[in-house]
């Protein structure tokens, strides 16, 4: 997508075609000759990662609603006729179930190398913008896959989230009863949840393609955060960065495969092999581990929409980061003392997680409150002031200079 | 892979901080023994014989109050299961009696079928409740939905050990755990005081005991003997693919650690004049 095309096909058809449609041009030098740096790490394979996983849950995603029934009376049964009685059913929707979470957890590994390394800034802002509002959709996609299900947790976990519209003042209940399409969680929420776990996965399909069309033109951060000089400092797309995001991918379907087949519910909730009974509540509500330290921000704010604006606070946040951070040098590599507040951050988040899935009670309020204060303390003072105070260490030349050493 | 190291380290300091400041909490549920079980573990297979047990004690104790509505009778006989033939499959089903309309749409009751559900005690949940205070939930997936707090960092390592049998574990002890209420335990009345059950006072009157159950197979005849069956019964009830989904598993993974292993000595050869 940037750059002047080096393809010249020999084939006559191809050439035909090349002149009335330049396909072949942009896959070539999208895919094909694009410089890469070449001291990138397994960290960045997580991109390719990501676009896979998107692939998986479409696909997975596609067969399993043409066996779901979206009904009150029929969901939870259709999702056990799938486990059941649909051929390898039972593996399409312990890929697709699990494929979210992995999905998430690969989503969170490139979130934290971004932050790690910069890759943010200058000239990466509208790239990364893109990133969270991707972000953003498939938090939205996940839940309302969650609820289809239509188990205790999906019902309660539905009732949960969109009661906290209820917190905006004035119109908050009314927004509530249009979000429900009636007066409790019911049949028409299902229905809308449906359409659009249907239809979101397509748009985020839409700002992907975006988000690597940006990539493509600002060209890929790396390591040492500074920009590729020379030809030296860079490999081809392919074959060299396209083998290792294959070796990485194979490395990370493992992970993904022990989970599906051989401890497909550990992340799941036992309560969600309970068909929904609005009669019933459960005794604890929790979300997807994926959401648990947004779930423990907006519980450790006593006030309920202070709570919610909180929560949505945490993630418009990370929009604003290419100007919140004033360093001058991107990556944590070269700042000593940004490097310590961002592992203390994952900690921060991390622990957040865990307070996610426990009752909001006692000495877990106090410490949710704590890593809340530091998770909004990070953006909002660290990243602002660390730019101006923090004494940086020297940057190397080049990118080959700091992977061959000095000599090259 | 420095930064590797580094996350890995992170993870680990977190967990440990976290441990530390923490005290335990006291849980309210006791946690239940570990059993041994025959479908635990990347090879597990689910023992015939202990299906078989199961479903008597089932059909037998269960099945008089509790329904498992997602079952049906040719699901007996489906590979990975309790091994049935598919004529003693057609055998049980025709023990039961069906509600259906016959040619002139008048409610009428036949023998089962093969394709037929597993019938259930009462019409719905509210006849269930009115003659037991509380409707017994039904069993087609309360193997999956019945489990136990594992707490940290317990469930860290149940993702190594692949420790999925809280269900059946719960479900076992949950059958021997009726216990004499103790001192000052406020019991309700049609209340019943089991040591595993979440707040200790279950609806369920004790079900088993000792001798109810005759097995043909020469197994003992002991509430033990038969919370374990039963158990497992509910676990291939709730999970009746296990078996193909684990053997499936193993060839995954044999697969997938080829093609990285593949991969990676082709990374090193392209990257090599890299």
């Amino acid at each position: 997508m940037s750059g002047h095309s080096t393809y010249n096909p020999q084939n006559k058809f191809l050439q035909w075609f090349e002149k009335r449609l330049p396909l072949g041009g942009l896959i070539h030098s999208s895919f094909v000759v694009y410089p890469v740096p070449r001291n990138l790490n397994y960290l960045w394979t997580f991109g390719g990662i990501l676009a896979f996983m998107l692939g998986v849950q479409i696909i997975t995603g596609i067969v399993l609603a043409m066996h779901y029934t979206p009904h009150v009376d029929l969901a939870f049964k259709s999702v056990e006729g799938i486990m059941r009685d649909v051929n390898f059913g039972w593996l399409l929707r312990y890929l697709h179930a699990n494929g979210a979470s992995m999905f998430f957890l690969a989503v969170y590994i490139h979130m934290f190398r971004g932050i790690y390394y910069g890759s943010y800034k200058e000239p990466r802002e509208v790239l990364w913008i893109l990133g969270v509002i991707i972000y953003l959709l498939m938090m939205a996609t996940g839940f309302m896959g969650y609820v289809l299900v239509w188990g205790q947790m999906s019902f309660w976990a539905a009732t949960v989230i969109t009661n906290l519209f209820s917190a905006i003042p004035g119109v908050g209940d009314a927004i509530v009863t249009w979000l429900w399409g009636g007066f409790a969680v019911g049949n028409p929420t299902l229905n809308r949840f449906y359409s659009l776990h249907y239809l979101l996965p397509f748009v985020i399909a839409g700002v992907v393609v975006l988000h690597i069309w940006a990539l493509h033109v600002a060209g890929q951060n790396n390591p040492t955060g500074i920009e590729p000089k020379s030809d030296k400092d860079t490999v081809r797309f392919t074959p060299e960065a396209t083998v290792k995001d294959a070796f990485f991918l194979a490395v990370f379907c493992i992970v993904y495969a022990w989970f599906v087949f051989y401890i497909p519910n550990f992340l799941g909730h036992a309560d969600n092999y309970i068909p929904a009974n609005p009669a019933v509540t459960p005794a604890e509500i929790v979300p997807e581990w994926y959401y648990l330290p947004f779930y423990a921000i907006l519980r450790s704010i006593p006030d309920k929409l202070m709570g919610v604006i909180a929560l949505f606070a945490s993630i418009v946040v990370l929009a604003f980061i290419p100007w919140l951070d004033t360093s001058r040098v991107r990556s944590a590599r070269y700042r000593p003392l940004f490097k310590q507040f961002f592992w203390l951050w994952v900690i921060a988040c991390i622990g957040l997680g865990w307070l996610g899935s426990k009752q909001p009670e006692g000495i877990y309020v106090i410490m949710s409150r704590i890593f809340t204060v530091y998770y909004f303390a990070f953006f909002l003072i660290v990243m602002p002031l660390l730019g101006i105070f923090e004494k940086t260490k020297p940057l190397p030349n080049s990118i080959s200079e700091s992977v061959l050493g000095a000599k090259a | 892979m420095s930064v590797l190291k580094r996350t890995v380290f992170a993870f680990t300091l977190a967990g440990a901080v976290v441990a530390l400041v923490l005290p335990a909490t006291a849980e309210e549920q006791v946690p239940p023994p570990r059993l041994k079980w025959s479908f635990a573990g990347p090879l597990g297979r689910y023992d015939q014989g202990q299906l078989q047990r199961g479903f008597k004690v089932y059909k037998e104790v269960c099945a008089v109050c509790h329904s498992m509505s997602m079952l049906s009778f040719r699901n007996l006989a489906e590979p990975g299961g309790p091994g049935f033939s598919e004529a003693q499959a057609a055998a049980v089903a025709s023990d039961a009696k069906i509600q259906d309309l016959d040619d002139k749409g008048a409610p009428t009751e036949r023998p089962g079928r093969l394709a037929d559900y597993f019938p259930s005690p009462f019409p719905n949940e509210l006849a269930a409740a009115a003659v037991h205070g509380v409707a017994p939930p039904d069993m087609s997936t309360l193997a999956k939905a019945r489990t136990y707090q594992r707490g940290f960092p317990w469930f860290v390592f149940d993702v190594f050990t692949q420790y999925q049998e809280q269900g059946p574990d719960y479900i076992a002890a949950l059958l021997k755990g009726y216990e004499k209420a103790p001192q000052g335990f406020q019991l309700p009345p049609n209340g019943h005081y089991n040591r595993y059950f979440p707040g200790h006072n279950i609806a369920m009157p004790p079900p088993l005991q000792d001798g109810q159950v005759t097995y043909d197979d020469g197994a003992p005849q002991t509430l033990d003997q038969y919370s374990q069956d039963v158990s497992a019964f509910l676990m291939w009830a709730a999970e009746p693919h296990l078996v193909q989904r684990k053997r499936i598993g193993l060839q995954v993974m044999i697969f997938l650690i080829v093609l990285a292993g593949l991969l990676y000595f082709t990374k090193k050869k392209v990257w090599h004049n890299a």
